[in-house]
């Protein structure tokens, strides 16, 4: 047997720590050079980010996060583009979680974002904190007729009547837009079927990666655009860039999704390799066994 | 007897009036609907409770007996019980207890989430893609005609999700836009991945419809325990 085909029958039956320690190498490698590449905005994306540019200053927007640490990585990045672009825009944010751990999510983003780079914003007047509240879509139903019903404070125990900014809405019809950063359920498919639809609210969000073809048969009439993990995030910092020069002078600090798409693409090329060359292996080693009868 | 009927009498009231309310949006449907939602969100917060307490009876079953793997029970109850005691005393809360948040920065309940919670339940979400490598090169062999399409949808969808999908076919002319990488990458996606996916959402609503009607209507009864 000779050297090349002993090579090929080893790599035909590959040590599945060989593939981690090859997918760590990459990964790790791409975050030391922060290797980023460029990103052209899909129409999905570009349909998201035009919205929020055409709303008038002053439009109420409502974002609910539902995801956790979990896939805070994949999702953070966009939920910090979406209320970066809100508050450059000038409209009114709510935010709402529907996942215990969304709480926290919403409480990381006021602080990472909104009271460290526009401190002139002022909470209860241009965002308001609702709070998280158990009962999935039933919460969403309710909502959609009767804010006040569910939501008689906000998530730091004030009045909800005493909030400014929540003078003279009764329920989330009246809202402008609903932008859900979401990991599972319930999430942008819930809002969709239960506010969205069902109140004529244009609703568009961000998730997963792999929850994304799911939501994908929402589109174009129940859900304006979609979002599918890290990628579509640089996409839109992509757009954020173009229309906002000002972010592309910290990339470490605006562009974190641009950043991260240097890893995961130099990961899915390990992996592409590895179904490559593993196929390459297999056929080798088949067409031998056949020789061989 | 009562025990059965009320539930099924409850269970085909409500239900009724849920589907009546959703095609008649007026009062008194509009109304009972809200209600209902309301009742419904009231027995989800209870559920947390019923929630917490499954978890302690089920692992401490586990580590009373002995089981194998009860160390991985006792870590559950062990923790469980440390974030439940210095989430509800508010332990090293700089705003004191009263009017203050749970989740303040600086108490031991936003130190735990912050340093113990996040960073692990981020680790597990990003152990995900040694297995996913793993997986993918043991499954996508083309051992046969079905197996070589999943292999070339895979790996035009992979690619596509690169800056490498744009740079391979970046030669081909504007007539042949149509065979470029991520092209091909957004048809399967938004042709072929809506139209199966459709399908499939319109099976599982035919279905969730029939259970629910034998469910409203008293034929399926498994909710109660009686099969």
């Amino acid at each position: 047997m000779s050297r090349f085909i002993r090579f090929v029958e080893t790599f035909n039956s590959l040590d599945k720590r060989w593939i981690f320690l090859a997918v760590g190498v990459a990964v790790v490698t791409a975050t030391i050079f922060r290797l980023t590449f460029p990103e052209i905005p899909t129409p999905m994306v570009r349909a998201i980010y035009d919205k929020v540019e055409t709303l008038p200053v002053g439009s109420r927007v409502l974002l609910p996060f539902d995801y956790d640490p979990g896939s805070e990585p994949e999702l953070q990045p966009m939920a910090d583009a979406f209320v970066r672009q809100c508050a450059e825009k000038g409209l009114k944010m709510y935010f709402i979680a529907l996942w215990p751990l969304g709480q926290s999510m919403v409480e990381g983003v006021i602080n990472r974002v909104l009271l460290e780079e526009y401190p002139q914003l002022r909470y209860g007047e241009d965002y308001v904190d609702l709070g998280y509240k158990s009962g999935g879509e039933g919460v969403i139903a309710v909502i959609l007729t009767d804010l006040k019903k569910l939501y008689t404070t906000d998530a730091r125990g004030t009045n909800i009547e005493a909030i400014p900014m929540m003078a003279g809405i009764a329920n989330i019809r009246g809202f402008d837009l609903i932008l859900n950063v979401s990991a599972g359920y319930p999430g942008l498919k819930e809002w969709i079927q239960y506010a969205g639809t069902p109140g004529n609210i244009p609703t568009a969000g961000g998730c997963t990666a792999v929850q994304a073809p799911l939501l994908y048969p929402y589109h174009p009439d129940q859900m304006l655009g979609l979002m599918g993990g890290i990628k579509a995030a640089a996409e839109y910092e992509a757009l954020m860039m173009e229309g906002y020069p000002k972010f592309a002078e910290n990339k470490a600090r605006y562009l974190t999704a641009l950043t991260r798409m240097g890893p995961q693409t130099v990961a899915h090329l390990a992996i592409i390799f590895f179904i490559v060359a593993g196929n390459v292996a297999y056929q080798i080693m088949r067409r031998r066994k056949g020789a061989a009868r | 007897m009562m025990r059965r009927t009320i539930p099924l009498f409850i269970t085909a009231f409500v239900g009724s009036i849920l589907v009546i309310a959703y095609f008649i949006p007026h009062p008194p449907f509009d109304q009972l609907r809200e209600d209902f939602s309301i009742f419904f969100d009231i027995i989800a917060a209870v559920a947390f409770i019923l929630g917490g307490g499954n978890l302690i009876r089920m692992h401490g079953n586990r580590v009373s007996r002995r089981e194998k793997g009860y160390g991985y029970s006792l870590v559950t109850v062990i923790g469980f019980a440390l974030v439940l005691v210095i989430g509800l005393t508010k332990m090293g809360n700089p705003d004191g207890f009263r009017n203050s948040s749970v989740t303040a920065a600086g108490s031991y309940f936003d130190l735990a989430y912050q340093y113990v919670f996040r960073p692990c339940a981020a680790t597990m979400f990003a152990l995900l893609a040694f297995y996913v490598a793993s997986a993918s090169f043991r499954a996508f062999r083309a051992k046969n005609v079905e197996a070589s399409i999943l292999l070339l949808v895979a790996f035009i969808i992979l690619v596509g999700r690169t800056f490498v999908g744009a740079w391979l076919t970046a030669w081909l002319p504007p007539s042949l836009d149509f065979l470029t990488i991520p092209y091909l990458a957004d048809k399967i996606m938004t042709v072929l991945n809506f139209a199966g996916n459709r399908a499939i959402m319109i099976g599982i609503a035919l279905g969730i419809v029939s259970t629910s009607l034998k469910v409203i209507i008293g034929i399926d009864r498994s909710y109660l325990g009686s099969g």
